[in-house]
């Protein structure tokens, strides 16, 4: 048979070839616009290049520059600060799941609208938290004003400033855990909430003995988005404050961003050292999710 | 515009200026468009600073125009006693504080002490330095400055200004139309030279200037270079600046005709030196560095030791 | 169910909850709220200091406004420029990815699914530099399409992780019996896979559509100017031109807002479903 040769190489190997073919799109694309760039950026940390010319090799001196750099640790303090804080946004998520999960009329559009502001671009979030802390006439400022004699502005005062963003960000945080633990809550199997109730176990201990340890798996979620998110934070600090007032709110993802492409900066080499900071105390954590997702694949299997 | 020539973005333009004699009719520019000799670009535009203030209430309170620190600080006093912000901003963008330290530190240490120091000559914790900090403490401490300046833009100081609840406003002359818009008039809204601090030196001026570039690797630097041309002719200038509301850099152009453009032009032509603004004197890093620090000195002054120290780890790295 | 269902308890504490319940969202909205009705106020209003209270009259047009004297329009255009193809991209990629790695046994498996999970939890700034570097040379940079291809890479990490674990939950039982029949692949995954995986399909795009169409960081670094920047990196330009005019900035906000807002409140089963995957199974 003409050309039956070559169909008999592929019928033999389909089942080996099929996935490589199947991925080849998805992966070349992967690796081009994330695995490459994440090593050039380690590459890239060592040299001083302003993105016009020429790259210049400066071995470890960034980072030395960089453990010597005021501003450095003021990003890094807030993102601690940023990371504690931001987990709160879990069991404030599943106390108003718990508050919403009942069966009254209309619950479901007060679900909807509860869980909005995570619909909505961090942009549009930051500006609204703005026009809320915003001096002379903002809601919390003329609050503070009434209660204090004096306002305080938020965003101008290099002491609350960070919080004055995070609470911008917990707000559609909290939103979205709150939908995980509905979803969770949702299949919490009844047998056992009434096994519960014959042990006598109500309100806290019911929530802490036999609910949560079935919450689980939205707890997991809602950790590893609410840990991600919390380093991820650059649109809220870039809309709200430009890394101000003098540099006091800045978190190392805008720092990077503030020193490698921003009006006063182009230090390509430098920003990318800080990335890598970040880079690293990201894996700290993503090694963490997928230790625990291989364990939860093995037992799958 | 240096670190582009230096990195060699720019197109060298000198045939331009040569074939249109702009070394005689650009000639306040032509230092500054100057690199190793050469021109790198053109300019067509430039505006002065300085202080802007609401006759109004000036006049309410007694207070006559102030030619010396003192007497600028006396004035201060009254309006500060009267509950009026002596003098507003918005350092939000930070650059308003830029302007903040360039004149007084040229008005301190005059003109060349200001080129060296943002050309990364002198240490940061230099005396002369922390001496012009000590003067624009006496501004700063007393809270003779908008309280939450830095929690707003500039265009959120304007309205303070014409209200009447800030007497003075240190800008460049393009706040003159938006507080015309707002309703100030020739007649309640006036301009004053920064005043005189350390008696005899010489009175230099911010004035930024604006200019055109051709990038290397242009499609059409032929035509580019008949644009650049036609920008600097007397005429066009004329016209860009009628629009503008600022000042032409063609000595043969004829200013717009407006109170504070003359008043502008007037204060210029007799300047000792022109400066072009601190984020363009110093470097990049220098400048970004710098004006974060004199946000931070208005808003607490106590901490001017830090800062300074701060400010000169980066001179150390930003000029090498 | 948890809590005790409102209906076993004393008709005090029902009356309480349905109380309760309309105050918490007001106050839980209070933000939206004091935005939206900015966004209607006249600018007198905001000049005589009726920062708080309503609107001494509907005023439109302020919205009006946003739309005759600012590129804003040109902006929400871009955004969909980039969303769109995003979206059609990202899943398409990872309907074969996921595919791939959901039905093939393979040594590098296991490696490459939690390469492309791992990779979904990198901060963007470690890829940014190179990203904008290679965007430029090869002459992207400041394109829609450029912007369009960066999202489409990055989010075929996490939709692969959803599509992976979504063909895994399908009976295998169905390809194995196409494979007896001497089906090939390419047909099993065209006729059979694929039409199971609409709710997938369908729950990605809408998840996709809303994280591309707020993606504010990639706009600022790959785009500049009305001509190409989505409606994000607009707002914070408009922002610095607005200052104080916040009847527009409250304008320009929710306009911003709302395409992803109508597609959540349309497709909401999907979108919440697509959120909250794996949130259940232990």
């Amino acid at each position: 048979m003409p050309g039956g040769n070559r169909t008999g190489v592929w019928r033999r190997n389909q089942r080996r070839l099929a996935p490589w073919l199947f991925l080849a799109p998805g992966l070349a694309m992967f690796l081009i616009y994330v695995i490459y760039p994440i090593l050039d950026s380690l590459w890239l940390s060592f040299f001083e290049w302003d993105g016009l010319g020429e790259k210049l090799w400066l071995g470890w001196e960034n980072y030395v520059e960089l453990f010597d750099d005021e501003a450095f640790y003021t990003s890094l303090k807030n993102n601690v600060i940023w990371l504690l804080l931001y987990l709160l946004a879990v069991p404030a998520g599943l106390f108003i799941a718990i508050f919403l999960n009942q069966t009254v009329t209309g619950i479901r559009i007060y679900k909807s609208l509860f869980f909005f502001p995570f619909v909505i671009s961090q942009v549009v979030v930051g500006l609204m938290f703005s026009w809320f802390y915003a001096p002379n006439f903002g809601l919390l400022y003329t609050l503070i004003e009434a209660v204090t004699g004096t306002g305080v502005a938020i965003l101008a005062n290099e002491r609350f400033v960070t919080y004055g963003i995070i609470a911008a960000g917990l707000w559609p945080q909290i939103a979205y855990c709150m939908i995980l633990y509905l979803t969770g809550l949702n299949n919490v199997s009844p047998d056992q909430i009434e096994a519960g109730r014959l042990d006598g176990a109500r309100g806290w201990r019911m929530l802490w003995h036999v609910i949560l340890p079935q919450l689980r798996p939205a707890t997991f979620i809602a950790v590893v988005v609410t840990v991600t998110g919390a380093l991820r934070s650059f649109d809220l600090v870039s809309i709200m404050t430009d890394g101000g007032p003098f540099g006091s709110s800045r978190v190392l993802s805008f720092y990077m961003y503030e020193q490698a492409l921003s009006e006063y900066g182009y230090r390509m080499g430098y920003g990318a050292a800080i990335a890598v900071i970040l880079f690293a105390i990201m894996m700290l954590f993503i090694t963490g999710f997928i230790w625990k997702m291989v364990k939860d694949e093995r037992a799958g299997v | 515009m240096a670190p582009f020539v230096r990195s060699g973005q720019f197109v060298d333009v000198s045939d331009v200026w040569e074939a249109n004699g702009l070394k005689t009719s650009l000639k306040s520019a032509l230092a500054s468009m100057t690199i190793d000799g050469k021109q790198w670009g053109v300019p067509y535009t430039y505006y002065q600073r300085g202080m802007y203030y609401n006759k109004t209430v000036f006049a309410e309170h007694g207070v006559s125009v102030p030619k010396t620190w003192d007497e600028f600080l006396a004035a201060c006093a009254t309006f500060k006693a009267a509950g009026i912000d002596c003098t507003t901003t918005g350092t939000k963008a930070l650059w308003p504080g830029g302007g903040w330290f360039d004149y007084m530190n040229l008005r301190t240490n005059g003109y060349e002490f200001h080129m060296e120091l943002t050309g990364g000559d002198v240490e940061w914790t230099d005396d002369r330095v922390r001496k012009t900090f000590e003067n624009w403490a006496q501004l700063v401490e007393p809270g003779y400055v908008t309280r939450n300046h830095a929690a707003i833009d500039w265009q959120d100081a304007l309205p303070l200004l014409v209200q009447g609840k800030a007497a003075t406003y240190l800008m460049g002359n393009f706040a003159v139309a938006p507080l015309k818009d707002a309703g100030m008039t020739d007649d309640t809204l006036g301009f004053f030279q920064f005043p005189e601090i350390t008696p005899g030196i010489p009175m230099a001026e911010d004035a930024p200037t604006d200019t055109i570039h051709i990038p290397v690797g242009a499609k059409n630097p032929e035509d580019a270079k008949k644009f650049l041309a036609f920008l600097a002719t007397a005429q066009v200038q004329t016209d860009i600046n009628e629009i503008l509301g600022q000042l032409p850099v063609n000595n043969a152009s004829t200013s717009p005709d407006d109170p504070f453009l003359d008043a502008g032009f007037e204060m210029l032509s007799n300047a000792y030196a022109l400066a072009q603004f601190f984020d363009r004197d110093a470097p990049a890093a220098m400048a970004k560095a710098g004006m974060e620090g004199f946000q931070e000195f208005m808003v607490k002054p106590d901490n001017i030791d830090r800062i300074l120290k701060r400010l000169e780890k980066v001179r150390k790295r930003a000029y090498k | 169910m948890f809590p005790t269902p409102i209906e076993r308890t004393t008709p005090g504490t029902q009356l309480l909850y349905k109380a309760a319940l309309p105050i918490a969202l007001v106050l839980w909205l209070l933000p939206l709220l004091g935005v939206a009705m900015t966004s209607l106020k006249p600018s007198s209003d905001l000049v005589s200091g009726n920062y708080f209270g309503l609107p001494s009259q509907i005023a439109f047009s302020n919205y009006l406004d946003v739309f005759q004297n600012s590129p804003i329009a040109s902006y929400i255009l871009n955004s969909f420029k980039v969303t769109i193809p995003t979206v059609i991209g990202a899943v398409a990629l990872s309907c074969l990815t996921g595919f791939a790695l959901a039905v093939y046994r393979f040594r590098a498996n296991l490696l490459l699914f939690f390469m492309f999970v791992a990779g979904n939890f990198v901060p963007f700034q470690i890829l940014m530099v190179p990203v904008r570097d290679l965007t430029v040379q090869t002459g992207l940079y400041n394109t829609t399409a450029g912007l369009a291809l960066f999202h489409i890479a990055f989010q075929t990490g996490f939709c692969t992780l959803f599509m992976r674990n979504f063909i895994r939950a399908l009976p295998y039982e169905l390809i194995e019996s196409a494979r007896v029949e001497g089906v090939s692949e390419f047909r099993i995954f065209w006729y059979i896979v694929l039409p199971l995986m609409r709710p997938a399909i369908a729950a990605l795009s809408v998840l996709i559509f809303t994280f591309i169409w707020n993606d504010y960081f990639w706009a600022t670094v790959l785009t500049q100017g009305a001509d190409t920047q989505p409606v994000t990196a607009g707002l914070y330009s408009l922002n610095g031109q607005w200052v104080a005019q916040w009847q527009l900035v409250s304008a320009g906000s929710i306009v911003a807002a709302l395409p992803p807002v109508i597609m959540f409140f349309l497709m909401q089963r999907h979108f919440i479903a697509g959120l909250t995957l794996g949130a259940t199974k232990g």
